[in-house]
């Protein structure tokens, strides 16, 4: 059974300084690294002796548009499921450039989880080899899940909070 | 030699321009959205060099309903209506699953009647999604009478949802905290019925397909994938299983005491349809095991955690409970707060690995809510399965892989 630490101890010793923010919020090793590095880490643990983590779970997006040079997170979840070991790995972004390499060359399941992404956020994957929108119209020029795009019309006045008692 | 395969897999190319030569022009065959094997709506564009496909290409979205925006703007209460409507065939699990996913935000401990409860809910859910599954791929190879057979099976797994929950497909039985009501000594009663009854059933769908020669002329070695492309692909759940990975969440991260229940997992070998027939009928037999261990040792005590403020209370109390009612106001207008935080929660549903993915800021609904879903990432390894085979091949593939559109579309 691998720990939190000896997984985090294991990445330290071979990236240093270029993976950080170390946490684990409900038991789950979460770090992030940059743009650059995310592609080597994964690499990395992949093809690890002991860790393994050869099986991706997720690719997802998070919009901050509070935070200002940290608008976008991309984040990963790794499975190795020969040490039955999660692990988050997340990545920051501006917004005004929101690239990051694909990482369809390690997993083929990468490839429609960043459409995905690139659908509803925007973010481009560079490399990847087929970037196009997966459940939105290829007309469409917004990028919907991001926080500016509001789920409901703003207004409107039957619906506001104070009407509910909130 | 995997990333050349990928380059086939990932390009679709025009057909002049792909690795073989042609004699024969290609032919565009839109398979879907509206054709009765492609189980709700989407799109599958093959081109096919007579009978064989060369290459496909799938559309996906036209039922996108955009389950993850309306969820940032909806109280946790809310969402168990969006997860009912992800894979229908199977909601239970799904419902729970987003329970359990803000049970752990929220750190809330529920009972152990509850946690057995769920897990025959979920169980029986599971039961369903297979039964269907394995039914309608009968229908698609032409045989109407096993689906026949079994359909009155899963009317009686929707009838013991009807007698817990009230509903039969939108299934709100599960609460933050534990369970909306106890089971009923008639609930009690049906899943002993079908306990006794089921496998019996079950048994005679075997002899229908199992041994069938026209049936394994149709499925055995129709769209296999080996363990290792399966794995990059990200399958889950019986497709994977049929590979031949014995990954299952219940017993690789179990949830809801399923580490008290003994089961087995079915693995196959090829990952062909065949496998994937025969290790769904396995599971149903392992569930029904399951439901015995849980039914027959159903703890005592309460069905919900001492978590008022987050429980919404029986409808009973409300009407005598000056708190109940309070809290279910509360509760009901949304101001449940739940702490910041950051929640991965898988559980194994009908197609394998469902994970929520929950990012709260503090507030009465999610900042981010991400469905993983299963059907979504498994869906797009279709068109490499298919390659070379025939039309009626494609057909059978898709109906044992199990996509469901609401859970690819979400």
């Amino acid at each position: 059974m691998l720990t939190n630490e000896e997984v985090a101890q294991t990445i330290i010793n071979q990236f240093g300084e270029a993976v950080t923010d170390f946490d684990d919020p409900y038991d789950l090793l979460t770090c992030s690294t940059s743009r650059d590095q995310i592609i080597l880490l994964v690499t990395y643990l992949k093809g690890h002796q002991t860790l393994q983590f050869g099986f991706l779970t997720d690719i997802t997006a998070i919009h901050y548009p509070d935070s200002t040079g940290k608008e976008f997170c991309v984040v990963y979840h790794l499975h190795s499921l020969t040490n039955n070991f999660r692990l988050r790995i997340k990545v920051y972004l501006t917004a005004d450039d929101v690239h990051i390499p694909t990482m369809v060359s390690l997993f083929a399941s990468a490839n429609w989880m960043e459409r995905e992404t690139f659908d509803l956020f925007g973010i481009i994957f560079d490399g990847h080899p087929d970037l196009r929108r997966i459940l939105n119209m290829e007309e469409m020029d917004y990028h919907p899940m991001r926080k500016e795009y509001p789920l409901e019309d703003g207004t409107r006045e039957d619906k506001i909070d104070a009407l509910f008692g909130r | 030699m995997v990333s050349e395969e990928l380059d086939i897999a990932n390009k679709n190319l025009p057909a002049e321009q792909g690795p073989v030569q042609y004699v024969n022009e290609l032919t565009t065959l839109n398979l879907g959205p509206t054709h009765p094997a492609t189980h709700g709506i989407f799109q599958n564009i093959l081109q096919m060099d007579g009978e064989k496909i060369v290459s496909g290409e799938q559309t996906i979205g036209y039922i996108h309903r955009a389950f993850e925006k309306i969820a940032e703007r909806r109280p946790f209460y809310q969402i168990t209506t969006l997860t009912d409507r992800m894979n229908y065939c199977s909601s239970p699990i799904n419902n729970m699953g987003w329970h359990m996913t803000v049970e752990k935000l929220l750190g809330i401990d529920i009972p152990k009647r509850a946690q057995y409860i769920r897990v025959i809910m979920m169980e029986l859910a599971r039961l369903a999604d297979h039964l269907i599954c394995n039914g309608i791929l009968g229908v698609d190879t032409g045989a109407f009478t096993g689906f026949l057979y079994i359909y009155q099976e899963r009317e009686n797994i929707y009838e013991i949802y009807e007698e817990v929950c009230g509903a039969r497909l939108t299934t709100n039985m599960g609460r933050i905290g534990g369970m909306e009501r106890d089971l009923s000594p008639t609930a009690i009663r049906k899943i002993n019925e079908l306990l006794v009854r089921f496998p019996k059933v079950l048994a005679e769908f075997e002899n229908l397909f199992n041994r069938n020669r026209i049936f394994m002329d149709r499925v055995i070695g129709v769209g296999g994938i080996s363990a290792e492309r399966a794995l990059s692909y990200g399958f889950t759940g019986p497709n994977l299983r049929a590979a031949g990975v014995d990954y299952d969440v219940r017993v690789m991260n179990p949830y809801s005491s399923y580490q008290d229940f003994e089961f087995d997992i079915p693995v196959g070998q090829s990952g062909d349809t065949y496998d994937r027939f025969m290790v769904r009928n396995e599971e149903m037999w392992q569930s029904l095991r399951i439901i015995k261990q849980a039914m027959d040792n159903l703890p005592q005590g309460p069905y919900y955690a001492d978590a008022p403020q987050y429980y919404l209370p029986p409808k009973q109390e409300v009407y005598k409970n000056m708190e109940a009612l309070i809290y279910h106001f509360k509760i009901v207008m949304g101001e449940i707060d739940a702490p910041v935080g950051e929640v991965y929660h898988a559980v194994e549903g009908g197609n394998g690995e469902l994970g929520f993915y929950l990012i709260s800021d503090g507030g009465r609904a999610p900042y981010r809510l991400h469905f993983r879903r299963p059907c979504f990432i498994y869906y797009q390894a279709y068109p490499e399965m298919c390659k070379g085979l025939t039309l009626s091949d494609a057909i059978v593939i898709m109906s044992s892989m199990n996509v469901i559109a609401g859970e690819l579309d979400a």
